[in-house]
C-alpha cells in the first residue's frame, strides 16, 4: 500500500460538498419545525421608544413576536471570551435583542416566529418600531474621548480597553540616526464566507435539553458559552455543526441569534430555525480589521533597524465579540517586529466601541495586520535610505543559526531558514532583470513595481498556559478519538472543527500512515459535542497543528497497546514485535507477524488477552502544544500600473513558504490560493464603508468588490521544508498565511511602480480612482 | 429578502399578455422576462407588484427576423441568443460583443435584451448598443403599436415612456448599407461587474482610414446612454490618425455627460481613455 503522508489525496469530502449532498445547518428540517426572522435596527445608535407588535402578531401563521424586554430576564448576556491582561477592560453589555438602545445598523431589536419563513419575513414587516436616532460613531480614532456620542453607557470615552506592550522608547527613538513614520488605515473587510450563518434548536421538555445546529468554527466553545447564557448546563446542551460552509473567522463567536432561536425553541416548544440572507450577512455578521496605526520605526544610516514602535487604534464595533479584544492584541502586538532582529519594540493599542457591527477575528486576524505594518516600513525605510528593499531584509532577517529566537515582546520563535525562502522566491523573480526592465519601461511611460513581503507568523493556537496568561478565556490543547473497530476499521473524532480546509482528508492521511491502513477505511468525526468529548475548534491555523498532533498521540497508543496484544498472541516479548506498513512482525523471523485488522478482532473478541491489558481498542490523547508554530516565507507581487487610469494589474505572484511538513500538498496549495485572494483583495478591493450616519454603503456584492477568479494570475507557488521542532508532526499551519503575507507584498509592488511619482504611501484598497487621483495629485503623467 | 405577496400569470400570447395588463386598474401587473434586475428589485422590497405577468411563453416576444434593409429582434432574446445567433452576429456583431460583455452566464441564460432596455438602468451595457446601431423599439398596447429610438423610450434612469398596458415587443435595426466598423469597449465595476463607462462605436469605411456616419455612444456614466455628437463630427469624412482620434477623445470630455454624484476629473479622465482606445481599436480595425 502506498504510503500517502506527503501525497495530494484528494479531499474525501468535496464528492459530498460539490454535489449538493453535504449537511449545512439550513439543510435541517425536523417535524415541526418554524421559522425565526429577525427585526434589525435600519440606525446605527437610537434609542428604543416604542415597539407595536400587534399588526406582526395578527398574522395568520404567525407564532410569536418576543422583544428584548420578553428575553432580558431569560437569557443572560453574549460575552466576551478574550480579556487580554493589564488591559482595564470594561465589558459592553450584549442583549440578545436590544431593549432600550440600538448601537449599529443590524443589531436585533425583535424576533418574529412563524410556521413558515415567508410569513416570519412578512410579519417581520409589520413590527413598528420607534426610534428616537442618535449621533454615531464610526471611526475608532475618532470616536474616543469623554464628548463623543459614547456606545455604552459604562465605557465613559468609547475606549473598552487599552493595552500595551514593550518599555518606553523615547530615548531611543530621539538618538537614532533615522526614524521614519507612517500612518496605515487596516480597513475594514466583509468575511462573506459562502454559507451565511444559521442555526436551529430544539428544546426536548421531557430530557430538558436543548440541542442546536448551529455555522460555528468551535462547537464546544459555543457549548460552553452558551451553557452560561441560556442557564441549561453542559450536560443538557448539544452543539452540531456538521458541514460548514466557511468561516474566515466569522463563526467563531456566539452571536445574538442563536441565542435567541435557543430561547424561542425553549418558550414554544417547537424546533426553531433561523438563516440569514446575505444582506443581514454584510451587517450583522462580525467584520474584520479596522486599525489605525501609527508607526515609527528607528534604524541606522546603514540599514540596521533598531526599534519599532506602534499606536493601534482598533475599531470593535459596538459589542465586544467573542475573541475580539485578543486580535488586535495579543495576535497583533506581540508580533509587530516580524521576521525581523529588531531588538526593540513597544505597541499601545487602544480598544475602541462604535456604532458599527462587531469587528472580530478574520482570516489571519491580528497578523495581517502586524506584517502589514513591518513590511511597508521595511519599504519606507529602504526608500529613505535609497537602499535596495531586499538588502534591507537581507540585513534584518532572523538568520537561520539563531533558532530558536525570542523576540522583542518574549516569543519563542520555534525554527526558521528566512534567506532561504528569500533566495528561492528571488530565484524564481530574477530580480536583476525585473529591475532593468522596470528602468527601461519607466522611460517609455509605463510603470511597472515589484513588492516583498518576508512574512512570519504565529499560529498553531496554541499553548494552554500562554492561552491563560493572554487572557484567553478557554484552553487551546487538541482531543482526538481513535476508535479502532472490529474489523480494523477506523472512527476518528477530532475536536477541530473544520469547515472546508480539508481535514477529513489530511487526519486520515495521518492515521493511515501511522497504522498503515487504506484512508478508505478511516472516517473522521467532527463537529458535533455528542459525539467528541471537547475540543477548542477550528481557527488561528491550528487543526492540523495541534489537532493533528492530538490524533498522532492517539494513534501511538493504539499502536502500543496492539503490540502487546499482538506480541502476546504471537507469543514473543513486545520487544520483539515490530510494526510496519499495518503488519506486526517477530523481529528476524519475517514469515511470523498478524495484521493490524486482526490485533483489532483480538482485542474486541478479548479470549486471551495479555495481563492487564483492557479488552477494545481505543484510545485518546490530549494534545496541549508547546509553544505555538511559526510558517514563514517570502512572497513577490510584480504589478503594472496603467498611469492613464490608475488600474493595478497583477502581473505574477510568487509565494514561497515554509509551513513545516506537509502532509497534502494539493490542500495546502488550495489553502494557500484562498489565502492570497483574500490578502490581494484588501490590498486591491475590498473595503467596507460607513456614511456619517453609520449605514453601511458598501452593503451588497453590488458595491464591496469581493475579488474574482478572473482578476489574479496564476499564482506561482514554491516551498521550502523547516520542520516544527516542538510539534510531533513538524507541521507548522497554513491556513492563515497567504492572506497574512500577500497585502504587504502587493501594496509594496503598487507603491514601487509609482515611486517615480514621489508616492509614498496610500490607503487600502488601492482602487484605480485612488492610484490615478495619487499621480494626479503629484502632477500626472 | 423575500417579495411581498403577489399572483403569478403566465399569458399565452401578446394578446392575452395585453389584456392581463388592461384588466383591473387598481391592480399593479408587472411583466416577468428574465427576472434578473426585476426579482433582485421584489426581494428588496423596492418592486410590488401584485401580479406578475410570466411573458417568457409569448412567441411573438421572441426570435429573430431578417426584414429587408431590417433586422428584428424579439424583446425576449436573450443575452446568450445574441451571442449566438448566427444572424446577429453576421449583421449587427457589436450587438453579438455587448450581450458577450453582461455579468455572468447565469445572468446571461436568463436576461433579455428587452428586459434590459425597460429597466432603463443608467448603468446597463444594452441601451449604448442600441443606440449605436439606432435601433427603433417597438411598443405594443391597447392602441396599437408606436415606434420610437432608444432617447425617446428611455426618460430618466429606471424610467421609460412605457405605459403600464404596453409592452416592448422587439427591437429593430436597420442592416448597415456598405462595409461598417463597430466596437465596444466596456470597463465593468470590480464589485458588480455592470459598466462603470462603456463606449459604444459604429462607423461605415468609405475607404480606409476614413470614417462616415460615425455613432459614438457613452453609457454607464450619465442618466443614459447618450450620443457624443462633437466626438463624432471631429471624425466624420476626416483623415484618421492617432492625433485625430486623441483631439476626438478631448471633445468627448466637454460633451460628457455625467451623473450628479460622479467623480468629475477621474470619470472625465475615464471617458476620455475608453473613448480613445475604443478609437484605436475601431481604427486597427479599418487602416
Ligand atoms: C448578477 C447580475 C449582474 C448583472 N450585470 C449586468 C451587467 O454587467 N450589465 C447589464 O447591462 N446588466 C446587468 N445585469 C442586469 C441584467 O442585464 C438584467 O437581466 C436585465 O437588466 C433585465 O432583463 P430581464 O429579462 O431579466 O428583465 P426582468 O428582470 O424580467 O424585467 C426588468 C423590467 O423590465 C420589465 N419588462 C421586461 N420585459 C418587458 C417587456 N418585453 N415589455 C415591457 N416591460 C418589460 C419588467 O416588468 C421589469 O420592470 C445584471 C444582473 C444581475 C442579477
Amino acid at each position: 500500500m502506498l504510503d500517502v503522508l506527503g501525497q495530494p489525496v484528494k479531499r474525501h469530502e468535496d464528492d459530498r460538498l460539490i454535489r449538493g449532498k453535504g449537511q449545512y445547518t439550513d439543510d435541517i428540517r425536523l417535524p415541526g419545525m418554524v421559522y425565526a426572522h429577525m427585526v434589525r435596527s435600519p440606525h446605527a445608535h437610537a434609542k428604543i421608544k416604542a415597539i407595536d407588535i400587534k399588526a406582526a402578531q395578527a398574522l395568520p401563521g404567525v407564532l410569536a413576536v418576543f422583544v428584548g424586554d420578553d428575553l432580558k430576564d431569560s437569557v443572560g448576556m453574549i460575552p466576551t471570551a478574550w480579556i487580554p491582561p493589564n488591559a482595564d477592560m470594561k465589558m459592553t453589555p450584549h442583549p440578545a435583542l436590544a431593549y432600550d438602545t440600538v448601537r449599529y445598523v443590524g443589531d436585533g431589536v425583535a424576533v418574529v416566529i412563524a410556521e413558515d419563513p415567508y410569513t416570519a419575513s412578512d410579519a417581520a414587516d409589520l413590527v413598528r418600531v420607534t426610534y428616537a436616532p442618535l449621533e454615531a460613531m464610526t471611526h475608532p480614532r475618532d470616536a474616543m474621548g469623554p464628548d463623543k456620542p459614547l456606545v455604552h453607557q459604562e465605557i465613559s470615552d468609547n475606549v473598552a480597553f487599552h493595552w500595551s506592550v514593550g518599555e518606553n522608547l523615547d530615548e531611543v527613538f530621539a538618538s537614532s540616526e533615522v526614524v521614519v513614520r507612517q500612518e496605515f488605515r487596516q480597513q475594514r473587510l466583509i468575511p462573506s464566507a459562502m454559507e451565511p450563518r444559521s442555526a436551529v434548536a430544539q428544546y426536548n421538555a421531557a430530557t430538558e435539553e436543548l440541542t442546536l445546529w448551529a455555522t460555528t468554527q468551535n462547537p464546544h466553545i459555543h457549548r460552553f458559552l452558551m451553557s452560561g447564557i441560556l442557564g441549561i448546563p453542559e450536560h443538557k446542551l448539544r452543539v452540531v455543526a456538521i458541514d460548514v460552509g466557511g468561516g474566515f473567522g466569522s463563526k467563531i463567536a456566539c452571536y445574538p441569534d442563536e441565542v435567541v432561536v435557543a430561547y424561542a425553541s425553549r418558550a414554544l416548544g417547537r424546533p426553531v430555525k433561523w438563516t440569514e440572507t446575505r444582506q443581514e450577512n454584510f451587517i450583522a455578521t462580525s467584520h474584520g480589521r479596522d486599525h489605525v496605526h501609527e508607526v515609527e520605526l528607528a534604524g541606522t544610516r546603514d540599514g540596521d533597524i533598531k526599534a519599532i514602535r506602534v499606536k493601534a487604534f482598533s475599531n470593535l464595533g459596538a459589542y465586544l465579540s467573542t475573541a475580539a479584544p485578543g486580535v488586535p492584541t495579543i495576535l497583533f502586538g506581540l508580533v509587530v517586529n516580524g521576521a525581523y532582529k529588531i531588538p526593540q519594540a513597544s505597541v499601545d493599542v487602544y480598544g475602541v466601541v462604535t456604532h458599527t457591527t462587531p469587528v472580530d477575528a478574520y482570516r489571519g486576524a491580528g497578523r495581517p495586520e502586524a506584517t502589514y505594518l513591518i513590511e511597508r516600513m521595511v519599504d519606507l525605510y529602504a526608500r529613505k535610505l535609497a537602499m535596495d528593499p531586499v538588502q534591507v531584509r537581507r540585513r534584518n532577517l532572523i538568520p537561520k543559526e539563531s533558532f530558536p529566537y525570542t523576540n522583542p515582546m518574549g516569543l519563542e520563535y520555534d525554527s526558521g531558514n528566512y534567506q532561504g525562502t528569500l533566495d528561492k522566491a528571488l530565484q524564481l523573480v530574477d530580480y536583476p532583470q525585473f529591475r532593468r526592465e522596470q528602468e527601461a519601461l519607466r522611460k517609455q511611460g509605463k510603470y511597472i513595481g515589484i513588492g516583498f513581503s518576508t512574512y512570519v507568523e504565529m499560529c498553531g493556537l496554541g499553548p494552554s498556559e500562554v492561552a491563560g496568561a493572554v487572557g484567553f478565556q478557554g484552553g487551546l490543547w487538541e482531543s482526538a478519538t481513535v476508535r479502532v473497530h472490529p474489523t480494523g476499521k477506523v472512527t476518528v473524532f477530532t475536536g477541530a472543527s473544520p469547515h472546508g480546509q480539508g481535514e477529513e482528508t489530511t487526519f486520515a492521511q495521518i492515521v493511515s500512515h501511522e497504522l498503515g491502513i487504506p484512508v478508505e477505511d478511516i472516517e473522521v468525526v467532527h463537529g458535533d459535542t455528542a459525539r467528541i468529548a471537547m475540543g477548542w475548534g477550528t481557527y488561528g491555523s491550528r487543526s492540523t497543528v495541534v489537532g493533528g498532533a492530538a490524533l498522532h498521540n492517539a494513534t501511538q497508543k493504539i499502536i502500543a497497546k496492539a503490540t502487546k496484544i499482538a506480541a502476546h498472541k504471537l507469543e514473543v516479548s513486545e520487544l520483539d514485535v515490530t510494526f510496519e506498513a499495518g503488519q506486526f512482525r517477530v523481529a528476524g523471523v519475517p514469515d511470523r507477524g498478524m495484521s493490524f485488522a486482526n490485533v483489532a478482532l483480538d482485542a474486541y473478541l478479548a479470549w486471551s488477552l495479555p495481563e492487564g491489558v483492557e479488552p477494545a481498542l481505543e484510545e485518546t490523547a490530549f494534545y496541549n502544544p508547546k509553544n505555538f508554530t511559526y510558517p514563514f516565507g517570502a512572497h513577490v507581487a510584480i504589478v503594472s500600473v496603467d498611469a492613464t487610469t490608475g488600474d493595478v494589474e497583477l502581473m505574477r505572484y510568487i509565494a514561497v513558504d515554509d509551513v513545516g511538513n506537509i502532509i497534502n500538498p494539493m490542500i495546502v496549495e488550495g489553502q494557500i490560493h484562498g489565502g492570497l485572494v483574500q490578502g490581494i483583495g484588501q490590498a486591491l478591493y475590498e473595503g467596507a464603508e460607513f456614511d456619517d450616519q453609520g449605514q453601511l454603503v458598501t452593503g451588497s456584492f453590488l458595491d464591496y468588490a469581493m475579488p474574482k477568479a478572473r482578476f489574479f494570475p496564476r499564482f506561482e507557488t514554491d516551498h521550502t521544508v523547516t520542520p516544527s521542532p516542538h510539534n510531533p508532526l513538524g507541521v507548522k499551519g497554513v491556513g492563515e498565511t497567504g492572506a497574512i503575507a500577500s497585502t504587504p507584498a502587493v501594496v509594496n509592488a503598487v507603491l514601487d511602480a509609482l515611486a517615480p511619482f514621489g508616492i509614498r504611501d496610500l490607503n487600502m484598497p488601492l482602487t484605480s480612482k485612488k492610484v490615478w487621483t495619487a499621480i494626479q495629485e503629484r502632477g500626472g503623467i | 429578502m423575500r417579495t411581498a405577496p403577489f399572483e403569478y400569470h403566465r399569458a399565452h400570447d401578446i394578446d392575452d399578455a395585453l389584456e392581463w395588463l388592461t384588466r383591473d386598474g387598481d391592480r399593479e401587473v408587472k411583466i416577468l422576462a428574465g427576472g434578473h434586475s426585476l426579482l433582485p428589485l421584489m426581494k428588496l422590497k423596492l418592486a410590488t407588484p401584485t401580479v406578475l405577468l410570466d411573458v417568457q411563453g409569448v412567441s411573438e416576444l421572441k426570435g429573430v427576423t431578417m426584414e429587408p434593409g431590417w433586422i428584428r429582434i424579439g424583446a425576449l432574446s436573450r443575452y446568450v441568443d445574441l451571442t449566438r445567433d448566427p444572424t446577429v452576429a453576421e449583421a449587427l456583431p457589436l450587438l453579438s460583443q455587448v450581450a458577450a460583455t453582461v455579468a455572468d452566464m447565469q445572468v446571461r441564460n436568463r436576461g433579455t435584451i428587452g428586459g434590459s432596455l425597460c429597466h432603463a438602468d443608467p448603468q446597463a451595457d444594452i441601451p449604448a448598443a442600441v443606440l449605436a446601431l439606432d435601433g427603433r423599439l417597438i411598443v405594443v398596447g391597447p392602441r396599437g403599436e408606436r415606434r420610437m429610438t432608444l432617447d425617446e423610450f428611455i426618460v430618466a434612469p429606471f424610467l421609460t415612456v412605457l405605459e403600464p398596458t404596453e409592452i416592448l415587443s422587439a427591437v429593430e435595426f436597420p442592416i448597415p448599407s456598405g462595409p461598417q466598423q463597430s466596437v465596444y469597449l466596456k470597463r465593468p465595476h470590480p464589485a458588480s461587474g455592470y459598466p462603470i463607462v462603456g463606449v459604444a462605436i459604429t462607423a461605415n469605411v468609405p475607404t480606409p482610414g476614413h470614417l462616415s456616419n460615425v455613432r459614438v455612444v457613452v453609457g454607464g456614466m450619465g442618466s443614459k446612454a447618450y450620443r457624443a455628437y462633437a466626438t463624432e463630427s471631429t471624425l466624420n469624412e476626416k483623415e484618421l490618425s492617432p492625433e485625430t482620434l486623441r483631439q476626438a477623445a478631448e471633445v468627448a470630455i466637454t460633451e460628457a455627460q455625467l451623473s450628479d454624484d460622479a467623480d468629475v476629473p477621474y470619470h472625465s479622465q475615464l471617458i476620455r481613455t475608453y473613448v480613445e482606445r475604443a478609437l484605436h481599436r475601431l481604427y486597427g480595425g479599418v487602416a
